[in-house]
Order: structure tokens, then sequence, then C-alpha cells
């Protein structure tokens, strides 16, 4: 027995050599690192998941593969919604494999956990997929950039373009947790500064399947606008239950806070016509836009969701910034974020000390099926752009965050 | 024989920080340690709880508060977190004994969702966002947890100790008593003992140790988050605790193992990962029903 033991510890000791990096200048172990952290397995996956992959791969194809001469590798990994397994990913990734920028992201829990695990490390995230105003407010990083979207711009561009073209009056179904009720205040907000009246709310638990009393109140109330300030399920069900009550097709306006092109995908024209909601990226929106829908639409069979297009622009940036820094350092890297101009599909846009990307949002409008052209873009001629809403009114400026790197 | 395995064990485990990437072992022993609390009720008491995650979450939300709100130390803030998931157990553990069998699953993981609700809803818990931020700070002072292999022996230490606690109770005459009612309650009350408090008396320890579990995962991952507490965690430990096998006090350590260990390889693969837990879980209740170590176990007796 004593003969097992020694050579256990033998063999044990032997996985310890641990071989240190050798730092040269430019770029570090001479291979640019990115990385994709997302949802492959759950209610996520198929906003990002492979998808967002895809698109990442498709950024270094564009950009040409290399960058300062050195080849740019994409790495992913499923963080299962669970904030353990993002961070302990995250770790390992910057740790062992020395990933140099972690994107997408795609859940509020593992992004701010990852953004102050990877900033500790001097390491640039650059989130596309997580919505939560604190990322770049209480909880926001030196490292840690916002690119795509948050819950204040969502609620806020779409009530804003809905109050201006004659929605004067609102009711709200609500989730009953923290997220939900920040969407609804940071929308009412908005709609009463504008000259709009709230009628009133009603708050249904998160995971809510049966939503008919609620609808029926908000029908009852006479509000021009019903704001559903909830995500995922919760507002699939509610619109598939507004139509089976035919609150649209009797007038009223249904606004979604936060609506993915993949719902309206999955719900159908004919069940969520008219169905108004930001976003910032919309295939079919300008030659730019439609290039990568066609891109994307080729490698993997479906037109990408603003997420996958975010990745794609996110690793974009990322390596234009590489490539004027001339260098993979963190510091050099986010300083040259800050400083240059962020190409969006055609856009421009710039990442403010707080870390988020001020670009311009979209408000949309679901097509009829009678409006929708089946040929164009293989079934995906969904939306229609409505408005565009300037980036700097779209998003909560510098003085009303809370980020204190930017004060 | 038995002592030589144990302490190969322990050597394995105080070398493995530099083989194995050191924040999956603190990981895969936070889960070990869950399952085995799991264990000491499923296995050794025949208490199925499917709401063994509100222990272990509210511990890490707990944890997280005392830490970044009133500036606890680690080692308090671990004590806090434990004492009040075992303060839980014990309520829980005062509605839930009094039913039986699917009743009393049922109960627990109703219990469960109240936990997971107030967890999404209390102001200081950030909602989806989870606790976040959660410092590591230092141990008694002078330890510094930031340092990986500091953190690891911490790791380390809680889990041993904890390890032989369970050991010790199994061994003891209550462990034999908790048998004695697993395999035939109405004997063990005929005989003249007070199941139910004895009941309690365990279930209440198991969410203790769930706690400590729950307190050191929210230190090492500097964060506390809904999954901790919602019911997809208190099926994951039923799950470790059958593949590696109940009422073994190796198992739920293999299992969690297993299960974490897969989890964190496959993570590259994406939605495969489910699937082949799931397919893994299938032949091990058609094929081996004692679970890897019941099972390796039972071969060892035979051959010997």
């Amino acid at each position: 027995m004593k003969k097992l033991t020694r050579s256990l510890v033998c063999a044990a000791a032997l996985g310890l050599s641990v071989a240190g990096p050798v730092n040269a200048a430019g770029i570090s172990d001479g291979v640019v690192k990115i990385g994709v952290l997302t949802d492959m397995s759950g209610v996520y996956s198929a906003i990002g998941g492979k998808g967002s992959v895809v698109a990442a791969e498709m950024a270094v194809h564009d950009f040409g593969g290399t960058v300062l001469g050195k080849p740019i590798k994409i790495i992913a990994a499923d963080h299962q919604e669970k904030a353990d397994v993002g961070s302990a990913v995250a770790r390992e990734w910057i740790d062992r494999d020395h990933v140099d920028m972690i994107t997408d992201i795609l859940n509020s829990a593992v992004g701010i956990a990852v953004q102050k695990l990877a900033s500790e490390k001097h390491t640039i995230t650059m989130n596309t997929g997580a919505g939560s105003t604190a990322l770049t407010n209480k909880d926001c990083t030196k490292y840690g950039i916002h690119y795509l979207y948050d819950t204040y711009a969502l609620p806020v561009g779409t009530a804003t373009a809905m109050v201006k073209g004659g929605g004067k009056s609102w009711y709200f179904i609500t989730a009953d947790y923290a997220f939900g009720h920040s969407l609804q205040d940071n929308t009412a907000k908005v709609v009463k500064s504008l000259g709009g009246e709230v009628k009133g709310e009603v708050q249904a638990p998160l995971g809510t399947t049966d939503f008919s009393s609620y609808l029926i109140q908000a029908q009852s109330s006479g509000a021009q606008v019903i704001a559903l300030a909830n995500a995922g399920a919760d507002t699939i069900n509610a619109i598939k239950q507004a139509n089976e009550f035919g609150i649209v097709a009797q007038g009223q306006k249904m606004a979604g806070m936060l609506v993915f092109l993949t719902d309206v995908k999955s719900l159908g024209l004919n069940i969520a016509k008219g169905l108004q909601f930001t976003t910032s990226y919309y295939w079919d929106r300008n030659d730019a836009s439609r290039k990568f829908g066609d891109a994307f639409y080729a490698k993997f069979g479906k037109m990408p969701t603003m997420d996958q297009a975010g990745v794609y622009s996110a690793v974009l940036n990322y390596l234009r910034a590489v490539k004027a820094a001339g260098t993979d350092n963190a510091d050099a890297v986010r300083a040259e974020l800050g400083k240059m101009k962020i190409d969006f599909f055609g856009d421009t846009g710039h990442i403010r000390a707080d870390g988020l990307n001020v670009h311009d949002m979209y408000l949309v409008k679901v097509k009829s099926p009678k409006e929708s052209n089946p040929k164009h873009g293989h079934g995906w001629d969904l939306l229609q752009v409505e408005q565009t809403i300037p980036g700097d009114k779209a998003y909560m400026t510098l003085a009303q965050g809370s980020c204190p790197l930017a004060k | 024989m038995n002592k030589t395995f144990w302490i190969i064990l322990f050597v394995l485990g105080l070398l493995a920080p530099f083989a194995v990437y050191p924040v999956l072992m603190m990981e895969l022993l936070c889960f070990a340690l869950f399952a085995c609390a799991f264990n000491l009720l499923l296995g050794y008491s025949g208490l199925l709880s499917f709401g063994h995650a509100a222990f272990f979450g509210s511990a890490a939300y707990i944890t997280g508060f005392v830490m970044t709100q009133w500036n606890f130390g680690p080692f308090s803030g671990i004590v806090a977190g434990t004492l009040f998931a075992g303060a839980l157990g014990l309520v829980f553990g005062l509605l839930a004994i009094r039913r039986q069998g699917i009743y009393f699953a049922m109960i627990t993981l109703a219990l469960e969702q109240i936990v997971f609700f107030l967890s999404l809803k209390l102001p200081f818990t950030g909602g989806e966002d989870g606790l976040q931020g959660i410092p590591r700070g230092m141990l008694f002072g002078f330890i510094d947890l930031n340092q990986p292999l500091n953190m690891y022996y911490t790791v380390f230490a809680i889990f041993v100790a904890c390890f032989w606690l369970i050991h010790r109770t199994v061994h003891s005459p209550f462990g034999q008593v908790l048998r004695a009612i697993r395999e035939n309650e109405p004997r063990a009350i005929s005989l003249g003992y007070n199941v139910e408090r004895i009941k309690l008396l365990a279930f209440v320890l198991s969410a203790t140790l769930a706690g400590t579990a729950g307190a050191t995962k929210s230190i090492v991952f500097q964060t506390a988050s809904l999954t901790d507490v919602s019911w997809h965690t208190s099926g994951s430990v039923i799950l470790m605790t059958l593949l590696g096998g109940m009422g073994t006090l190796l198992g739920p350590i293999v299992g969690a193992f297993t299960v974490v260990g897969l989890e964190h390889e496959l993570s590259g693969i994406g939605s495969w990962v489910t699937v082949i837990i799931g397919m893994i879980f299938i032949v091990c209740v058609l094929a081996f029903r004692r679970g890897i170590v019941g099972e390796i176990g039972r071969l060892w007796k035979r051959s010997f």
C-alpha cells in the first residue's frame, strides 16, 4: 500500500509543471485570443449561442485573419446562465489561456461578475448580450465596455418615439421584480416628461403563463399604449394572449421593452404584428447591415439577432483598436477604443469613460403578414424601421449615471 | 487499508491545485461538500429534500451581504452564512419532517421557492443581477485570500473539517439511529427513539453544512446569484448524490466531481452538456443503481 501511495504522489507531482508565458512587446504570447462567453444551452441560446461564435469568426475573417502580423484566435464557452460557471471559465481563460478580450456574455449576473473579474486582471470585456444598466453605473469598471444596448435605452427609446407619435396614455404590465420595476420607472419618467400620462400598472409575477386578467385590466383602462415591462417567455406569453383578446386589432398599441428578432420570428407575424420596440440592429436597415445579414445567413441559416451583430461589430472594432494601438495591452487598447470612432454598420458611436458605447438606436414595428415579402431576406422580412433614435437621446447621460470612473 | 486510502485522498487534495486549475478545484470541493451534506439527509436518513438550494443559496447571499455591507471578514462571513442556513433549516425542518416521501419533497420544494422569490425581490440581493463583488478579504487578518493557493487551502480545510464532521456523525450512535429510521421507522419508534427530533437534527445538520458550502462558494466566486437558490441547483445536488452513490461517504464527492467536471469540460460544446449528463444519469439508474461508488464497493466486496 505504501508503494502505491508513493507512486500516486509522484504522479500528482508530475502534473506540477506550469510554464510561464513570455511577454513580448506588441502582442503578448504571439496571438490575440478573443473569448466568446455565451449561453449555448439555455433560454438565450437563440439570441447569442453558436451564432455569436460564427459572428466573431466572421469578424476575424473580415478583418483579414491576422493583426499586427499575429494570428487571431476565437475560443468559446457556455456559461449555462450561471454566474459561477461564467466567472470560473473567464478566470481560466485569463489566467491559463491568456485571453485578451471577452465578449457576448448574455446574462446580467454573469456579465457583472465577469466584468469585475476581468478588470481586476486587466482584461477588456465587450458586453453585447447583458442589458443591466448596473454595468456602466454602480458596477462600472475600467476595462468593461457595454457595447450594444442597455435596459435604459430600449424602453426609453420606445417610449420617446411612441409618445411623440401620439401614444399619450400608457398602461404597464410589469414583471414583478427589480428588472421589471426599473424598466417601468425609466419608461414612465419619459412618458410623463413628454406630456403623456400613465393610466395604471399591474404587476405580474416572473414566469406568469396566464396574462388574461392583466390584459383585461389593460384593455379596459383605455390606454393607447400597453407596455410590456418584462422579457423573454413573459413577453412572448403576454403578446400571444393579447392577440387572442384582439387588443391590437381594436386599436390599442403594444410596446415591448425588451424584444429580440428571434422572439418575433417564433411568435409569427400574425400574432406579433403591430408590436413596437427598440433595437440597435436590424438586418434590413441599410447596405452595411444587409451585407452582414446576408453573409451571416449564408453561414448560419438564420438572420443575425442584434446580439450576434453586436458580437461581430465588437470583435471587429476591438481588432481595429489593437491595430491602431500597436499592442494588445489592455490599457493601450482601452484608451484607443475611447478615442476612436466606433463603426456600427454604417453608424458611428463612441465609448465613454464609464464604458458605455453610445450609438443610435432604432424604433421598429413588426410587419403584418401582408406587408412582409416572403421572398425578401429568406423569410426574415419581419420588421419595419420607423424612427432613428439618436444615441445621445437614447442613453443615460454621464451626469445621470453613477459610475465613479466618470465623475 | 481504510486509513491509507483517506490519507492518499488527502495528499491528492493537497497537491491538486498544482495539477488542476485551482478555481475549478475549489468549485468541485464546494459542490462536493454540498452533495455530502445532502447525502447525510438522503443517504443516511432516507429523506429526499427537493429544496436544498435554499440553504446553499441563502447562505451565499448572507455571507455576501455581511461582507459587503457590514465589512465582516471571510471567517465571520462564512460563519454568518452557515448559522443563517442552520436557522433556516430549523424552520423548514419543523414544517417539513411531519410528512414523508413525496409530501416531504414537495414541502421542501415549496419552501425553497419562497426563498427564491425573496432572493429575487429583497432589496439587498440585486435581483437578477445577483450580489456582486464580494471581497475575498484577509482570513484571520493575515492570510490574503486573493492569492489562489491561500484561497484553495482555505476551501480545502473547510471541506476536510466538514467531511470529518459528517464521517463522525455517520459512524456515531446517532448515525446508527438515523439508519435505523431509514430502514424501518415504526420499529425505531417502538424501540423508544424520538424519531421526529432525530430527523429534525439530521435536517438541521444537513442544512447547516449545505450553508457552509454555499457561503464558501460565494467567497470563491465573489458573487451570489439566483442560480444558487433555484430548484435547478436542488435538482443537480440530487443528481450528484445518486450518480456517485447515496449512502456512501465517497459517493457524493465522486458524483459532484463528475457532474461539475463534465459541465466544465464540456462547456465548449454547448447544449450537449445537459444531454450527456442526462444520458449518464439514465445509464446509472438502469445499469448500476447504487451509483458509481456504491457499485465499485459491491464489486470490491465480491471479489475479495
